[in-house]
């Protein structure tokens, strides 16, 4: 992105994605290497006091990667931070948003607030992220 | 007042480093597994067109090169963590055909009060550097250890 064409307020381009699947969380864990049990042996996650498996909160967290990514070019991603709020189960449909809240023309980046919400507007995770201006 | 943290005396404990080569199947099984479709984790082209040398490391890959567990040993009911916060700061672009090592340490340790009582909190701080000794990434994880 221009720095030209930014300016605080901005919406980025929302990103949906198609309901977390079980598979996707064996996915997930096989390709991080995150194999906690509560991501994919049911009775393990029942016992532990949830409904079912829970996702990792790094899935959601690469949702706002791709968002970011795919606006302001991978290599121009400088920092990227989340705060994990609530658990995403299989099933559900998690939405990512993004506004720029910072342009600092100075050093050519902007600061951007990241939010993950599920189908029920439950608010999974907030982030933050810094990107690179051309 | 919240006491001092059991884990008080293992802050800077550093785990032994630990080597990765960041491999073009292993950014594929991962941008498959986020359902993220675009063509530059894939596509040599696709990416050079983009404007990359090679195939860039998505921006949450980082968390595929673990590193050695610093925490090893310590008194952890693992089934009691849980990950609170999470930060990538890239120094640098990170590329397919890298070779990264990485090393854990133990940044902070305290206790903190919440609705359902004490929890224990740890920070974990996690270097990612290049063949040259350069800095490539710094990740810090907060861990909530619940009691």
């Amino acid at each position: 992105m221009k720095l030209a064409d930014v300016r605080p307020g901005l919406a980025l381009p929302t990103l949906t994605k198609p309901p977390i699947s079980t598979r996707q969380l064996v996915q997930y864990a096989g390709a991080s290497g995150d194999f906690n049990r509560i991501h994919y042996d049911e009775p393990f996650a029942k016992a532990g006091g949830f409904p079912s498996v829970i996702a990792h909160g790094m899935l959601s967290m690469g949702f706002f990667g791709e968002l970011v990514a795919r606006w302001a070019g991978a290599a121009n991603l400088l920092r990227l931070g989340t705060r994990f709020k609530a658990v995403t189960l299989p099933g559900d449909v998690v939405t990512v948003e993004g506004v720029v809240t910072e342009v600092d023309a100075g050093a050519h980046t902007a600061s951007i607030a990241l939010t993950a919400k599920t189908q029920k507007g439950v608010v999974t995770l907030e982030g933050t992220a810094t990107v690179r201006l051309d | 007042m919240p006491s001092e943290s059991r884990f008080a005396g293992h802050v800077g404990r550093t785990s032994e480093p630990r080597a990765w080569d960041v491999e073009r199947g292993h950014i594929r099984r991962f941008v498959e597994a986020l359902g993220d479709e675009d063509p530059v984790w894939i596509d040599e082209a696709a990416a050079r067109a983009a404007g990359h040398p090679r195939i860039p490391a998505p921006p949450t890959f980082a968390t595929c090169l673990r590193p050695n567990d610093p925490r090893e040993g310590l008194d952890i009911d693992w089934t009691k963590l849980l990950h609170g916060e999470q930060e990538y700061v890239h120094h640098k672009p990170m590329y397919a055909g890298d070779r990264i090592t990485v090393v854990q340490r133990i940044a902070e340790a305290y206790v903190k009060s919440g609705k359902s009582g004490d929890m224990d909190m740890m920070v974990l701080v996690t270097e990612g550097t290049d063949e040259r000794g350069a800095p490539v990434f710094t990740a810090r994880s907060l861990v909530v250890i619940r009691r």
